[in-house]
C-alpha cells in the first residue's frame, strides 16, 4: 500500500460510490434530523422544537430498557458465538472432502431469508405441535415461549446462535487455513502442547479474522429486526423488544415522527461509538 | 550426538503409488557420522525435504528405518529425537519476546527456570542477539528471526542433529554470507551434526564436508566438494555441480578406447565395453578443456566474459564444448583445435561413471 | 481427544440441521396434519403446498421480485465498487481516508432508522413499489462491503502489474478490462456472493418500500400468517424453497468458501 501514488483525479473514480451511497445516507439522515427537532400535529405543518426530543428519548424509560434488553442480548450472543465458531473452526478438518462438506452445510442458516428464519424457529418452538416444544413439554419442562418471558430469550438466543455462528465459524476457519504448515512442525519439535499452540501460534494468527467476526456480529445483532421481530413479536408484552423493534414500532407503527428521529440518531450514534471502542480494543498494540 | 543412519527409506505421497513416477524417494541409503556437517544438495522436487521431514519425524516413511546411533526412531514423533529444525522462512512466536522464544522448548520440557536463563544468554551470545533479547520477536528482520528459529534449536542440550530447510530463502542477499558464515562458526565451535538441504550449490560446497547429491528422489552421489567437481559419478553430477556445468560428449567406444571426432580421447577411467545399446559419453569440466594446436577442431561460437575468465563456447559439429579461458589470453577467431586434460576427462555409460558401478 | 474431534463440528452440524429438517417436514404436511398434532415425519405425505405455491402467481411471483431486485442490486453495487476500489488501493487522494471510513460506517446503520425516511424519499421520488427502489435501497449497506472487499483484493495485485500495462501501450479501460478484472475475479466472486447473499435475506427494506407490484416473497408469507390463520404447511413450503437460491449459491463457491471469506486480506 506503500506504493499508491498522489492523484486527486481519482476523485472521478469514486463519484458513482459517492453519489449512490450518498444519496441513500445523507438524504434519508437529514430526513431524521430534520424529524428529531420538529414537532407535527398533522396536515404536513411542523414547528422547530429543538432538543425537546432528543430529551424527552434520553429520559424515557421505555428507551432505557430496550437499551438494557439490546445490550444484554448482544452480549449473550457474542459470548456465546465467539467461542463456540472459534471451537468448530479448531475441530474441523483442515483439508480434504469432508472440510467442503462441512463448509457447505455449515453456510446453509446463513443464506436463508431472515423473515424464514424467525418463521422457522417460530414453529419449530411451538409448545404443542414443534419439534422443539414438544420435545422440551415431553421431557417434563414448562416450556411456552409465547407466554413467558424467559422462554423467549432462551429461544431468541439459541436462534441467533443457529443463525450466525457459522459466520464466526467461517471466518476462524479461513484464518487457520492461512498459518504455514512449518508453524505446526516447529512447534511439534519444540514440544508444545496443545494448549501452547493454540495461544502462541493459532490465536495470535487469527487475531484479524477474529477482529472482523466480532465487529460484524456486534453491529448486526445491536441492529437485529427481522428475526426476533417474526419470532416473537417483541412479546410476551415486551420482554423481547429489542432497540429496532421499539423504534419502528414508534416510527412505522405510531407515526410518531419526532421520537422516532432523535431515537434513531441516537441509537445510530451508540452503534458508531460502541463499534469504534470495539475496533481500538481489539487493534492495541497491532502496528500494521 | 549420533550416528545417524538412513536405511533403505523409500516414500510416497500417494496413498497405493502403483508407478515408478509415485515414489518421492526411490530408495535412499545413507549413514551421518557424529558431528559432520552434510548438505542435501538437488534440484526442485528431487525428495531433499521429504528425506529431510523423514529423518526429524515430521513424515512416516512408507518404507524404511531411521536409526539414531542404536536405536530405531522411525516411530518416534520429532519431539523425542532430539532434533532441531530451522525451515525456509522464520518461524518465531509473534507475541513473545525474542528470551521467551528461546526459552519455549526449554519450558516446555519443565526445565527449573534457574538453569533456563544462562543457557538463554549464552545460544544469545552466540548468536548476537543479546541486545534483543526483551524485544518482540514480531520486530526483527528476517535474518534475526532466523537466528531465533536457530536458537530454540540450540538452546536444548539434548539436541542430536540440526536440520536446514533452505533456511536463506528470504534473506536478504547481502545477509546470506554473513549468515552462513555464521552457521559454519556454530558447527566449528559446538560440533552438532549438521544436515543442510539446499537447491544453491555454492550453499552447499561452502557449508558442508560431504555433499549428498540427490536427483529425482535417489542419491547420486556423496562426496566432498572437491570429489564432486573432480569425479563426478553421475552426469548429472556433472551437470548440476560448477559453472559452467560439465561438458557432455556422446562418444564412441572401440575397444576399450573412446574415440570422439574420430580420434581416441584417453580418460582417466576407462571400461573394456559397454552393454549393447547403451550410452557412452565423456565428461571434461570447461576448467579443463584447453586450446591447442592439434587436436578436436572446432568452431568458435560465442565467447562471453565472466569477469576473471571467458567462457568460449566452441561447436564440433552439432556438439557444443565449452571452454574457459584467462581474461588475458586472446581467443582465436574462427576455427581451432581443442584438447582434453586426460586426468580429469571421465567415460560414462548410461550416465554413470564407467567401472563404478550404478549407485 | 483427539479421535473426539469429530464430534465437536458432527454435533454442530447436527444442531443446524434440525430446524431445516423440521420445515421440510412439515412442507410435506397438510395444514390439518400440522395443527393436529405432532408427528417426527409426515404421516400422509403430500405435495399439495408446493403445488399451490408453484401455480399461484400471488405466491411464486414473490421469488421472482425478490430474485429481480437482488440481481439489480448486486450488479449495480459490484459495478460501481469496481472503480471505487481501484482509486482506494492504486492512489491517495484528497480526504481519502475520511471517505473510505465514511463508507464503512454505513455498514453500521440499522435498518430500522432507515425504514421510515426511505419509504418517504422513495415515495416522493415516485418509485414506491419497483424493483429499482429495493434494489437502490440495499446499495447503502453493500456498496460499501463491495468495495471493501475489492479494495483488500486488489491490494494483493503488484502495482507493476499497471505499470506494465500502460507501457506497453494499453488505454487504461483496456488494461482494466482484460488484464486486470481476471487477475481480481476471485475477489469479484466474493463481493458478488456477498452482496447477493445480504439482499436476499434482508427483509426490513424490502417490505417497506414494496407492496403489490414488487412484493418480495417475504412479505408474501407474513401475510399468510396472520390474515388466513396460519396456513402452516404453505408456510413451511415457502419458507423451503427460499432456501433453493442460497443453496444452489453455495454449491457453486463450494471450493471457494474458506478462501473466499478471507476477503483477500488474511
Amino acid at each position: 500500500m506503500s506504493t499508491r501514488t498522489v492523484n486527486q483525479k481519482a476523485w472521478w473514480l469514486v463519484v458513482p460510490v459517492l453519489v449512490l451511497v450518498g444519496f441513500n445516507a445523507i438524504i434519508p439522515l437529514m430526513t431524521v434530523v430534520n424529524y428529531s427537532v420538529q414537532e407535527t400535529f398533522g396536515n404536513n405543518r411542523f414547528f422547530f422544537e429543538g432538543v425537546k426530543w432528543f430529551e424527552m428519548v434520553i429520559h424515557s424509560a421505555r428507551f432505557h430498557d430496550a437499551l438494557k434488553r439490546q445490550l444484554l442480548f448482544t452480549a449473550i450472543v457474542l459470548a456465546i458465538e465467539v467461542p463456540l465458531g472459534v471451537a468448530v473452526a479448531l475441530a474441523m478438518p483442515r483439508r480434504g472432502a469432508w472440510a467442503s462438506v462441512c463448509l457447505v452445510l455449515m453456510s446453509m442458516p446463513l443464506l436463508i431469508p431472515w423473515n424464514v428464519v424467525g418463521a422457522i424457529w417460530n414453529i419449530f418452538a411451538l409448545p404443542d405441535i414443534g419439534m422443539l416444544g414438544w420435545t422440551l413439554n415431553k421431557a417434563g419442562v414448562d416450556y411456552n415461549f409465547t407466554r413467558q418471558p424467559v422462554a423467549a430469550w432462551a429461544t431468541l438466543v439459541a436462534m441467533d446462535v443457529w443463525h450466525w455462528t457459522s459466520l464466526v465459524a467461517l471466518l476462524a476457519y479461513a484464518g487457520l487455513s492461512a498459518i504455514p504448515d512449518a508453524y505446526y512442525q516447529a512447534a511439534k519439535i519444540d514440544g508444545a502442547s496443545a494448549w501452547a499452540v493454540f495461544r502462541h501460534v493459532q490465536l495470535p494468527k487469527m487475531k484479524h479474522v477474529l477482529t472482523i467476526a466480532v465487529l460484524l456480529r456486534f453491529m448486526d445483532s445491536f441492529m437485529i429486526y427481522t428475526e426476533p421481530f417474526v419470532l416473537t413479536g417483541g412479546g410476551p408484552g415486551n420482554a423481547t423488544t429489542l432497540l429496532s423493534i421499539d423504534l419502528v414500532k414508534i416510527a412505522l407503527g405510531q407515526f410518531d415522527l419526532g421520537p422516532a428521529g432523535a431515537m434513531s440518531l441516537i441509537y445510530f450514534l451508540i452503534i458508531l461509538l460502541l463499534s469504534w471502542m470495539f475496533y481500538r480494543v481489539m487493534t492495541l498494540g497491532e502496528a500494521e | 550426538m549420533a550416528r545417524i543412519r538412513v536405511e533403505q527409506v523409500r516414500h510416497s505421497y500417494v496413498p497405493r503409488p502403483t508407478r515408478e513416477a509415485d515414489w518421492a524417494l526411490k530408495e535412499v541409503d545413507l549413514e551421518w557420522a557424529d558431528g559432520g556437517a552434510y548438505a542435501l544438495l538437488g534440484p526442485s522436487g528431487c525428495g531433499k525435504t521429504t528425506l529431510l521431514n523423514i529423518v526429524s519425524g515430521l513424515l512416516h516413511p512408507t518404507a524404511g528405518r531411521i536409526r539414531f546411533g542404536d536405536a530405531d526412531v522411525t516411530a518416534s514423533p520429532p519431539g523425542e529425537r532430539n532434533i532441531a529444525q530451522v525451515f525456509q522462512f522464520p518461524v518465531v512466536y509473534d507475541t513473545m519476546t525474542v528470551y521467551d522464544n528461546l526459552a519455549f522448548p526449554l519450558r516446555n520440557r519443565g526445565v527449573p527456570e534457574a538453569r533456563i536463563d544462562p543457557r538463554v544468554r549464552e545460544i544469545a551470545a552466540l548468536l548476537d542477539l543479546e541486545a534483543m533479547l526483551p524485544q518482540r520477536a514480531a520486530g526483527l528482520t528476517a535474518d534475526g528471526k532466523q537466528k531465533i528459529s536457530l536458537g530454540r534449536g540450540l538452546v536444548r542440550s539434548d539436541v542430536n542433529v540440526i536440520m536446514f530447510d533452505e533456511p536463506l530463502t528470504v534473506i536478504d542477499p547481502h545477509l546470506k554470507w554473513r549468515l552462513r558464515s555464521k552457521l559454519k562458526e556454530l558447527h566449528q565451535h559446538i560440533g552438532l551434526t549438521m544436515v543442510y538441504v539446499t537447491h544453491d550449490q555454492t550453499e552447499a560446497m561452502t557449508f558442508a564436508d560431504h555433499v549428498v547429491v540427490m536427483h529425482e528422489g535417489t542419491v547420486v552421489q556423496v562426496g566432498t566438494p572437491v570429489e564432486l567437481f573432480e569425479r563426478p559419478r553421475h552426469t548429472f553430477v556433472g551437470h548440476f555441480i560448477g559453472s559452467p556445468g560439465m561438458n557432455i560428449l556422446p562418444c564412441a567406444l572401440d575397444n576399450g578406447v573412446a574415440r570422439f571426432a574420430g580420434q581416441p580421447i584417453r580418460t582417466a577411467n576407462a571400461v573394456a565395453r559397454a552393454p549393447a545399446g547403451a550410452r557412452t559419453e565423456l565428461g571434461v569440466r570447461p576448467e579443463f578443456v584447453r586450446f591447442a594446436s592439434a587436436g578436436i577442431p572446432v568452431r568458435v561460437a560465442a565467447v562471453s566474459d565472466a569477469g576473471r575468465h571467458q567462457i568460449v563456447e566452441t561447436r564440433h559439429g552439432d556438439t557444443i564444448i565449452r571452454l574457459l579461458v584467462d581474461e588475458a589470453e586472446r581467443v582465436p577467431a574462427d576455427s581451432a583445435h581443442v584438447s582434453f586434460d586426460a586426468a580429469f576427462t571421465q567415460l560414462y555409460v548410461d550416465g554413470w561413471l564407467a567401472g563404478a558401478g550404478a549407485a | 481427544m483427539r479421535r473426539a474431534t469429530w464430534l465437536v463440528p458432527a454435533l454442530y452440524i447436527v444442531f443446524l440441521m434440525l430446524p431445516i429438517y423440521w420445515l421440510l417436514c412439515m412442507s410435506f404436511k397438510t395444514t390439518n396434519e400440522i395443527l393436529g398434532q405432532f408427528t417426527p415425519w409426515p404421516q400422509n405425505f403430500t405435495l399439495e403446498n408446493y403445488r399451490k405455491i408453484l401455480t399461484d402467481s400471488t405466491w411464486y411471483m414473490g421469488y421472482v421480485n425478490s430474485l429481480i431486485y437482488v440481481v439489480i442490486n448486486t450488479v449495480m453495487s459490484v459495478a460501481v465498487a469496481l472503480p471505487a476500489a481501484y482509486a482506494f488501493s492504486r492512489y491517495r487522494f484528497l480526504g481519502d481516508k475520511h471517505l473510505f471510513f465514511w463508507l464503512l460506517s454505513n455498514r453500521m446503520a440499522p435498518a430500522a432508522v432507515f425504514a421510515l425516511p426511505f419509504f418517504q424519499l422513495y415515495s416522493a421520488i415516485g418509485l414506491f413499489d419497483t424493483h429499482i427502489a429495493v434494489a437502490l435501497a440495499h446499495c447503502l449497506f453493500n456498496v460499501p462491503l463491495a468495495v471493501w472487499i475489492l479494495e483488500g483484493f486488489m491490494s494483493g495485485v503488484p502495482k507493476e502489474l499497471d505499470e506494465l500495462a500502460f507501457i506497453d501501450g494499453y488505454p487504461f479501460w483496456k488494461f482494466f478490462a482484460k488484464i486486470f478484472l481476471p487477475a481480481i475475479a476471485a475477489g469479484i466472486g466474493v463481493a458478488a456472493f456477498f452482496c447477493f447473499m445480504f439482499s436476499w435475506v434482508e427483509l426490513l427494506l424490502a417490505k417497506t418500500l414494496t407492496s403489490v407490484a414488487a412484493k418480495p416473497i417475504a412479505a408474501t408469507m407474513t401475510r399468510t400468517a396472520s390474515a388466513s390463520g396460519y396456513e402452516l404447511g404453505l408456510l413451511a413450503a415457502a419458507g423451503a424453497l427460499t432456501i433453493v437460491p442460497g443453496a444452489i449459491v453455495i454449491y457453486f463457491v463450494r471450493n471457494y468458501i474458506a478462501k473466499g471469506f478471507s476477503l483477500g486480506r488474511v
